[in-house]
């Protein structure tokens, strides 16, 4: 049973043993690891990285890249932060809807002009990375919104406990439940591997590619922008650099679980063990005692070589700018 | 079908592929004048020697890195850890002036952590196979990380005198060492790119590496050199940027590589490949000078020329889909 495991998803096994050997030996090495508040922490860190980590696998999948989630969480971020702070009698619910509606509205943006203007996403993403941030700017002046302007409802829904781990580590259990059955048994959710794995045939058989990249564009969008309220409230302050540079750990976060650049592999399975192995070195590594300042050598090596190795399990999907030399010599 | 033989239709293509390249630098060339002829307009300081050769200082260092840049992306691949390699490539320098090597030492230190970081790269995309935007998303943490692990929170300035000259040393009256090296580099990388066989074979790589391959051009190779080239430039200009700064932080250069690669792209090189030309990067990398160096003159804060500069990459890019010149040939 177990070789058929290895031979059905030799990614997704190998990184739960090494995710499984790393907790091991981290907890016994360092047993303050174990401490309920730290993992509690280090939950909560995860689950925001999970969350973008799918929106992104969404887009990974129909062959395209979305370098904006951060700046997205970010531009979302300020603006419900700032909402709270001018009406902060408002409750919760505007807040989680402005944020959803926000995000995909920017993420639509961005898959609009990916689908309509046939603009490659990695050009649109780039524009729009810069175009959210310098926005967060202009909408908050600069200024922080600190924990002080935010009410109490806005700062404690992400704190709030249940069955052992806080509201925000259940809503990253939640998005990855939902993308799997999205995933694994809608119409669109398998449409989205088919534009990936192959547009000609996917033309042929019906299926829009440009619209249903605009559709993961939204989906990433909108978790985004949760994320961004998630992001906000769970450290308490929005500024212009939220998340400033987060997109590359999402990417390496989906790339490390096994979802192709080129389109049309990856699961939410493996997201999820890629996102738990970034969050697990990432939370591990000050409990370790490793001074901040190698944290991120420290993050670039692991990053570094889980791409490098992982590429080698890819190699049967053919990548856009990567060919096989196999192919060629005949 | 129809589609498949009509993209393969080479006859027809260099005249059309000509065409496409007339306007597009006709129309970046009207836009930096208007756009000169603006900041003369709103600004009165902006028209004297000296404002100008001042505002090609914060555009001269990464332009520089965008011309091999301009050569990765026409081959098909991308480097987005050029700012890590940078910021790796100033650390080493800062240690060696710490400890007591002269400025020649450490030009040819600064250029060579440059090329052994675009070694790693190109070793990663053309040996493992890691796809390029992947790879880099890796060295660009690691490389940044080695530069944090190496300095932490301090600064490295023991720089001697003679060191200042790249980054603010001019060579005639106005004209600074780091436009005319530009200037110089511009010109070679044209020639190398349009002129001869290896540019022919860049192109040829980036438009489709498989009939590249089958015609003999050791694909991998001019990849892994390209990525070797464009590290040790980013060396070049980290010694500019060293220089010109005095004094290295390990968050020198931080987000470079998205500037660097916008000019890339307005300068009308195709994301996918296989198009793109040397005098259209340089008309984008002095377009962008010039509209943040207007902005900055009209007291604009630097995260609001992220916006303009955004703006204009899916603006100028989305006109060119529009007009039907996009890559759209391979895409799908």
């Amino acid at each position: 049973m177990l070789k058929s495991l290895f031979l059905r998803a030799p990614a997704v096994t190998g990184l739960s043993l090494l995710i499984i050997a790393l907790l091991l030996s981290v907890s016994i090495a360092f047993p303050p690891f174990l401490d309920p508040v730290n993992l509690k922490s280090a939950f909560d860190d995860t689950a925001l990285l999970m969350m973008m980590a799918v929106g992104e696998m969404f887009v990974l999948l129909t062959r395209s890249v979305d370098l904006s989630v951060a700046a997205n969480a970010a531009l979302t971020g300020m603006v419900v932060a700032l909402f709270n702070a001018k009406y902060p009698g408002a409750g919760i619910l505007p807040v989680l809807l402005i944020s959803l509606v926000m995000g995909s509205a920017l993420g639509a943006f961005n898959g609009l002009l990916v689908w309509k203007l046939r603009i490659p996403s990695i050009v649109v993403t780039l524009g729009t990375l810069s175009v959210f941030r310098g926005l967060v700017y202009i909408i908050s002046g600069g200024a922080w919104v600190n924990s002080g302007q935010m009410s109490h409802a806005f700062l404690n829904l992400v704190r709030l406990p249940l069955l052992g781990i806080n509201l925000l580590s259940w809503a990253g259990v939640l998005v990855a439940i939902l993308a799997f059955l999205f995933l694994r048994y809608s119409l669109t959710g398998r449409n989205l591997y088919a534009v990936g794995n192959n547009p000609e045939a996917a033309a042929y058989a019906g299926i829009d590619a440009g619209r249903l990249q605009c559709v993961a564009f939204m989906l990433s969008g909108a978790i985004a922008g949760l994320s961004g309220y998630f992001w906000v409230a769970r450290f308490g302050v929005a500024y212009t650099d939220v998340a400033s540079g987060f997109e590359l750990q999402v990417i390496a976060a989906c790339v490390i679980g096994g979802v192709s650049i080129s389109g049309g592999a990856g699961g939410v399975v493996g997201v999820i063990l890629g996102a738990l192995f970034l969050g697990i070195i990432k939370n591990a590594l000050p409990v370790v005692g490793i001074s901040p300042f190698f944290q991120l050598f420290i993050s670039g090596m692991v990053i570094t070589v889980a791409v490098a190795l992982n590429s080698g399990t890819q190699r049967k999907t053919h990548g856009r700018h990567i060919l096989e030399s196999s192919k060629v010599t005949p | 079908m129809s589609k498949a033989l009509s993209s393969n239709y080479t006859p027809g293509l260099p005249i059309a592929w000509k065409k496409i390249l007339l306007k597009w630098e006709t129309l970046l060339g009207l836009a930096v004048i208007a756009d000169f002829g603006l900041n003369t307009y709103l600004s009165p300081y902006f028209l004297n020697p000296w404002t100008l050769s001042d505002a090609s200082f914060n555009f001269t260092e990464q332009a520089i890195v965008a011309l091999p840049m301009a050569l990765l992306i026409i081959a098909g691949e991308i480097d987005i850890s050029v700012g890590s390699t940078i910021a790796l490539c100033s650390v080493a320098m800062g240690l060696a002036a710490k400890a007591g090597f002269a400025t020649p030492w450490l030009v040819g230190l600064g250029i060579f952590t440059g090329f052994l970081a675009g070694c790693f790269n190109g070793f990663l995309v053309t040996r493992l196979r890691v796809p390029s935007i992947v790879a880099t998303i890796g060295t660009l943490t690691l490389f940044r990380g080695i530069a944090y692990a190496l300095v932490g929170n301090g600064v490295l300035k023991s720089y001697q005198p003679d060191f200042a000259y790249f980054g603010q040393g001019y060579v005639i009256g106005p004209v600074s060492f780091e436009v005319t090296l530009f200037a110089f580099l511009a010109l070679v990388f044209a020639v190398a790119l349009h002129k001869s066989v290896i540019g022919r074979r860049i192109f040829a790589i980036g438009a489709n590496p498989v009939a590249s391959r089958l015609s003999g051009i050791p694909v991998e190779r001019y990849k892994f050199w390209i990525f070797a080239l464009l590290g040790a430039t980013a060396g070049l200009a980290s010694i500019l940027l060293t220089s010109r700064l005095g004094s290295t932080r390990p968050s020198i250069a931080t987000g470079w590589e998205l500037s660097i690669i916008t000019m890339v792209i307005l300068g009308g090189v195709s994301i996918n490949g296989g198009q793109g030309s040397i005098l259209g990067v340089v008309l984008a990398a002095l377009f962008i000078g010039l509209v943040t160096f207007g902005l900055s003159l009209l007291n604009f804060p630097g995260i609001v020329l992220g916006i303009v500069t955004g703006t204009l990459l899916i603006g100028v890019v989305a006109i060119s889909s529009a007009l039907g010149q996009s890559g759209r040939r391979r895409r799908s």
